[in-house]
Parts: structure tokens; C-alpha cells; sequence
């Protein structure tokens, strides 16, 4: 390796304490311009202090609802679009000083929702794998493609010359994962990867992507809507709302009690799969706000049925849930002495 | 049963030309109640949302041959033109849309687009269509219906829009709602008021429903009875109840599996190998047999005989046939 002490992304360098990913305060505000002479008029908050780590191994699902950012998290960990605050360290090397968006890249991938629009038209698909790998000097990196295509369950010799269109959308996700692969990265985020495929290759490529996982050990960060999926696949679950972290924790423990109000609500608007228990009452009324213009304090409080006067003056912290470290929300009810009539009165020793 | 039914499919076929010809629908044959919702359940290609189109007559007519009869109140709506077809559509049937940002107007207020519909339909002036367009609005709980009678759909809100759309749809009180997939663009959040509103405006005005949708959850939580379609025809029907709790078709099965609901983690999924059919043949086998698990030679012989379980379940499936032999069935991979 060239640069002797910043890794090239690709092999581990931090030990196993280390976490993959550390995303630090991230902010990432999309300036809305109108009028004669295209003048800022507005600021969208997309990404508003985003705060989290991504452990070696796991997989991290995201979910919120659309506009509450978490696609525009997912571009920030993988530097297709600029930060404006914050920080990321890959494995213990910060980007922009230790590393660069090239070597990033080599240890982070991403497969997108749209397995159309994420494929060249113009080349066929084994040319389309081996892009990547040409482009960053990787040995032979034709008979890469073609081994990986066969790993993604494409057999070579009938797919590698055949052109997008003439795939069907769950091959085509195939081969957006492969190419992925490519690269030999340690974390892959898939955004809403999944969502487009019918229900029954949907049910294939979750198989071959937990597969994928213990044959590559790779690292996962999934993001999807679908809260059925996400249980399905994930370890940790963060839960986001208008640029915001709101709930993190582990995936069991997040399923079995939400701790924040709109987790809960989320939860309690999925359908129920029972005939005779169907839902009677929706969890929520409206629409989520706008995220050009978000709510003060915490910016659930104009929707949230324990809202006090303390929510909306000032914005919650996430805070440890009693009896589970790993797990954390934002809402002035778990934070001790903060005022609310749910909450604990004095803040622990 | 005396009544006649709201819809009735018999052998309905619909074929498209051009470049090259798909058979999306392949002799489906369906009869719905008066006031029953229906969820037409199937993956994108199954046909469901032809079936819609065909009802409403929106097929292309150059490039689309029907065979087969559809019957609504017992009228072939196959063959209405002119002004019984304009006087049914919107009147009889009405439907609303996936994208509601599309399907409405763009330059008239949705006040405006309401009250053109009852206009015309009903033979009144325009003052008292606004006030039908006014208790609409209020009907689909729209908050301050008169500010939002002004408001074109731009000023509106995604959940807001389709809101809209429902009041749009049922200004002439049509005695068949047609539903195509009105909720998969909304967020979870939205989707479940929008699914609660149409189960309440249904009992309310006790029209009929075919509620299309991919998602089983949702067909669930609408539905009195269930259609699976694949392949451009039905599989299995029956009440919500039997169809999720006795599913007794192989690809039922696999939807349900394939939703994940209860699936542990990390555990592989039953998932159904290979994806759906091109069509561009007529099926002269059953179509679902080159992805079953359960398959048999005489899958592959002709079409699967239809049978009648008892209580509206039936299913086009050899194995559920009285004829087939159960020893046989024994062996079967499970």
C-alpha cells in the first residue's frame, strides 16, 4: 500500500472494538431557492445532528418514514454527497484526513432502491461488475465478475453478456449487489434495496443477502420502511424522524417495547395480519410535518399524545432506557428530571 | 342467491397486441356481493390492476381484445359506449388512484374538480355541487374543508391528496369503488388512517369495493373476502379469514410466508424460487407450476380444475381436488 498507515479500507485495522463506522453529529441542510434570482428561501434540514456507530459484523436497520432522512444519511456514510458538519471514521481513520473518498469507497458500498436506474443501459452486466475493480486496479477483474455473478445466483455463461433491460427486477438487484461485491467492501448499505421486488423475490434476495453476510462477513446498513423486513434482518435498529435520531437500540428490545412515542406509533400502523383484530383506532393524525420547517424542541411533540409544554421548549437528549445500556431515545419521558410528568423526577446518581 | 351480483366476471380474457402480444388476463371468472370489499391480492403482473381498467373500460381499444363478459348490476358493461359509458363511469363506478398527484387536475381547485363531477352527473347547478363538494371534503375528514376547497393539489399534502381523491371518487355516490393501490404511495403512518377512512366511508354509504393491492397486510385490514391472482387469474378466493388463517394454494402460502410477519430472524426464508411468467403465451398448464414445490405431472398437463371448499373458498390447485389421489399426496415435500 502506497500510503503506509491509512488503511486502504479493506482490511481490519481497528480490532473488533472498533466499530466499522463511527458518524459523528452529522448535518447534512439542502438550501431551497425560488423567485426571480434563485435566492435562498428556504432551508431543507435533511440530516440535523445524526449521531451513531455501526459495529463490525452487525446489521444496523433504519427506518423512518419518507423525509425523516435516513436516505440522505446513507449518502453522507458513503460521501455521495458533501457534509456540512460532522465527522465519519472508518475503522479508527477519519475521513478526509486519514483516508479519502477513494479508499472509502473500496470499504463501502451501496445498492439502491431503483435496479434500473443504478445499472449503465449501455453495458452488459459482467461489464457493468467490473467497472469498479478496473477502475481501482484490481486483478483480472473480468473473472471476478463473472465469479461473483455466479455467487448472486446468475449463472455466467446464460447472463454475463445480456444488457439491464433484458433482466427482470429481482436479477437486476442481483446484479447491483454483485457489483457491490466487487469491490471486496467490509459494509454495504442497502437503501431500501428490496422495497421494489415483489413479495416472493423479496423473500430470495433477503436469503442471499443473510448468505452473502456470513460468507463475506460483511457489514450491514439496511434501510427500509418495511418494519416486518427490518426485524427480519437487523441486529440494531435506529429509528429516525425529520433529521433526527430518535430511537436506537437493539432490535429485540425495540420490537418488544418502544421506548419513544413515535416508534410506537410507527409500530401500531402496520397492519395487523388479523382477521379478526384488525386496527379500530390510527396511532396518528396527519401528515408529518414539513422538514423545511421543522417543530421546536422535539420534533415529535405537535403529533405526540403525551406532549407537555417542556417539549416543546426544549429538544430531548438520547438517554439510556432503564435496564438496557444498548438501548436509547429521545424523549424528555426517559429523561430523568427533565420536567415531564412521566418522567423520573431527579436525574440518577 | 335472489340479488344480483354487483360484478360478475365470466371467462373473462384480455389480451394485448402489439410488438408482441401478453395475456394478462386468462379466463377469470368472479362474483362479488352488494356491499362487499373485495381485496384483488397479486404481484405486479399478475393482472390486478387490469381487472380494475377493464371495468372501467380505461383499456386501450385498438390494442386490447376482451372476450369473456363482465356484468355490473347485472349489465354487460363490456359492450357500453358513448353516453352510457360516460354515465356509468364516475356514476356507477368510480376509482381511485395510486398517485393522486397525477390523477388530479393540476390547474382546477380540487372544490372545482369535485363540483364538475357532481354537475354533470347529478344535473345540478354549481352552487349546490360545491356544497357536495364542501360535505365531501368534510366526510373524508379533511381539516377546514372550506379553506381546502380552494386549494389545488399542489397545496396539499400526500395523505391530504388522497383524501381528496376518495371524496372525488364518491361525490355521486357510485355503487362500486375501485381501489388501486391507494396507500402504496403514503407513508406507514398515513396509510393506516387513509385504510381506516375507506373501511368507515364504505359501511357509511355501503357501496361495493375491489381494493387492489401487493401487500397482504393491507388486504387484510379492508377486505371481507380475498382474491390471489397470478399469472392473469385467480387461485384462490375466499373470506379474509380463510384465506390468511386455511390458505390451501402453494403461492397463497408463499405470499404469507413471504411477508415476514412472524418470520424468525436469521432464519432462511420459504421464499418461491424464480419470478412470475412473461405471458406471452396462453397458459395451457397452471401457470404457478414451474415455481411449486408440490408440483405434478398433471400440473403440467392442463389447466388446474377449480374446487369449491366450502363457505366462497375455492382454489384452482390439482392437489385440492377430490379426484387427486391422497396417497400421492402424502409424498409430497412439505
Amino acid at each position: 500500500m502506497s500510503k503506509t498507515e491509512a488503511g486502504s479500507g479493506q482490511q481490519d485495522r481497528g480490532g473488533p472494538g472498533q466499530p466499522l463506522i463511527i458518524a459523528k453529529d452529522l448535518k447534512k441542510h439542502f438550501p431551497v431557492r425560488s423567485g426571480l434570482f434563485n435566492r435562498r428561501s428556504a432551508t431543507v434540514r435533511a440530516v440535523d445532528g445524526v449521531s451513531f456507530d455501526v459495529i463490525k459484523g452487525e446489521t444496523l436497520g433504519i427506518v423512518g418514514e419518507s423525509g425523516c432522512g435516513k436516505s440522505t444519511t446513507a449518502r453522507l456514510l458513503i460521501g455521495l454527497i458533501e457534509l456540512d458538519e460532522g465527522g465519519i471514521i472508518f475503522d479508527g481513520d477519519t475521513l478526509g484526513g486519514d483516508i479519502g473518498l477513494k479508499e472509502l469507497r473500496r470499504g463501502v458500498q451501496m445498492v439502491f432502491q431503483d435496479s434500473y436506474a443504478s445499472l449503465n443501459p449501455r453495458l452488459t452486466i459482467v461489464d457493468s461488475i467490473a467497472f469498479g475493480p478496473k477502475i481501482q486496479g484490481l486483478d483480472k477483474p473480468m473473472d471476478r465478475a463473472r465469479d461473483l455473478l455466479a455467487r448472486v445466483g446468475l449463472e455466467p455463461d446464460r447472463f454475463a453478456q445480456r444488457y439491464p433491460h433484458e433482466l427482470s427486477g429481482g436479477q437486476r438487484q442481483r446484479v447491483n449487489i454483485a457489483r457491490a461485491l466487487a469491490m471486496e467492501p467490509r459494509l454495504v448499505i442497502l437503501d431500501e434495496a428490496v422495497s421494489a421486488l415483489d413479495k416472493s423475490v423479496e423473500a430470495q434476495v433477503l436469503n442471499l443477502l443473510n448468505d452473502l453476510r456470513r460468507e463475506f462477513g460483511l457489514t450491514y446498513v439496511f434501510i427500509s420502511h418495511d418494519l416486518n423486513v427490518v426485524r427480519y434482518i437487523s441486529d440494531r435498529v435506529l429509528v429516525m424522524y425529520l433529521g433526527e435520531v430518535v430511537e436506537i437500540g437493539p432490535s429485540e428490545a425495540i420490537y418488544a417495547k418502544q421506548a419513544h412515542p413515535y416508534t410506537a406509533s410507527l409500530f401500531a400502523a402496520m397492519p395487523s395480519m388479523d382477521p379478526d383484530n384488525r386496527t379500530d383506532e390510527p396511532p396518528l393524525a396527519g401528515d408529518p410535518p414539513n422538514p423545511i420547517d421543522p417543530p421546536s424542541g422535539c420534533r415529535f411533540h405537535t403529533r405526540c399524545r403525551f406532549a407537555e409544554d417542556v417539549c416543546a421548549a426544549r429538544k430531548p437528549v438520547l438517554s439510556v432506557i432503564a435496564g438496557d445500556e444498548a438501548h436509547l431515545a429521545a424523549c424528555h419521558i426517559h429523561e430523568p428530571g427533565s420536567g415531564h410528568s412521566l418522567a423520573k423526577r431527579e436525574a440518577a446518581e | 342467491m335472489t340479488e344480483t351480483p354487483l360484478v360478475e366476471f365470466n371467462a373473462l380474457k384480455v389480451r394485448f397486441k402489439g410488438e408482441r402480444t401478453v395475456h394478462a388476463i386468462n379466463g377469470l371468472s368472479l362474483s362479488m356481493q352488494q356491499g362487499e370489499t373485495l381485496g384483488l391480492l397479486g404481484e405486479s403482473g399478475s393482472g390486478k390492476s387490469v381487472t380494475l381498467k377493464t371495468l372501467l373500460r380505461l383499456l386501450p381499444p385498438r390494442r386490447s381484445e376482451i372476450e369473456g363478459s363482465v356484468r355490473v348490476n347485472g349489465t354487460d358493461i363490456t359492450t357500453l359506449s358513448g353516453r352510457a359509458l360516460s354515465a356509468y363511469r364516475g356514476r356507477e363506478v368510480s376509482m381511485v388512484f395510486q398517485e393522486p398527484a397525477l390523477a388530479l387536475d393540476p390547474v382546477y381547485t380540487i372544490g372545482d374538480q369535485i363540483a364538475e363531477t357532481v354537475m354533470r352527473h347529478k344535473g345540478i347547478g354549481r352552487h349546490a355541487a360545491m356544497d357536495v363538494a364542501l360535505d365531501m371534503l368534510t366526510r373524508v375528514r379533511i381539516p377546514s374543508p372550506e379553506r381546502r376547497l380552494k386549494n389545488y393539489p399542489h397545496e396539499m399534502s400526500g395523505g391530504m391528496r388522497q383524501r381528496a381523491m376518495i371524496a372525488l371518487a364518491l361525490a355521486c355516490r357510485p355503487k362500486l369503488l375501485l381501489a388501486d393501490e391507494p396507500t402504496t404511495a403514503l407513508d406507514a403512518t398515513v396509510q393506516i388512517q387513509i385504510l381506516l377512512l375507506l373501511r368507515e366511508l364504505q359501511r357509511e354509504f355501503g357501496m361495493g369495493v375491489i381494493f387492489v393491492t401487493h401487500d397482504i397486510g393491507v388486504a387484510v385490514e379492508v377486505s371481507d373476502r380475498i382474491a390471489v391472482m397470478y399469472a392473469g387469474n385467480i387461485v384462490e378466493t375466499g373470506t379474509t379469514r380463510d384465506v390468511i388463517k386455511n390458505p390451501r394454494h402453494p403461492y397463497t402460502r408463499g405470499l404469507l410466508a413471504a411477508n415476514l410477519h412472524g418470520a424468525v430472524k436469521g432464519e432462511r426464508l420459504d421464499a418461491i424460487p424464480g419470478s412470475p411468467p412473461a405471458l406471452e403465451e396462453l397458459p395451457s398448464a397452471c401457470s404457478f407450476a414451474p415455481r411449486c414445490a408440490f408440483a405434478r405431472p398433471q400440473c403440467l398437463s392442463g389447466l388446474p380444475p377449480v374446487t369449491d371448499l366450502g363457505d366462497g373458498h375455492s382454489v384452482a390447485c390439482v392437489l385440492e381436488h377430490p379426484a387427486f389421489d391422497e396417497r400421492s399426496r402424502e409424498a409430497l415435500p412439505v
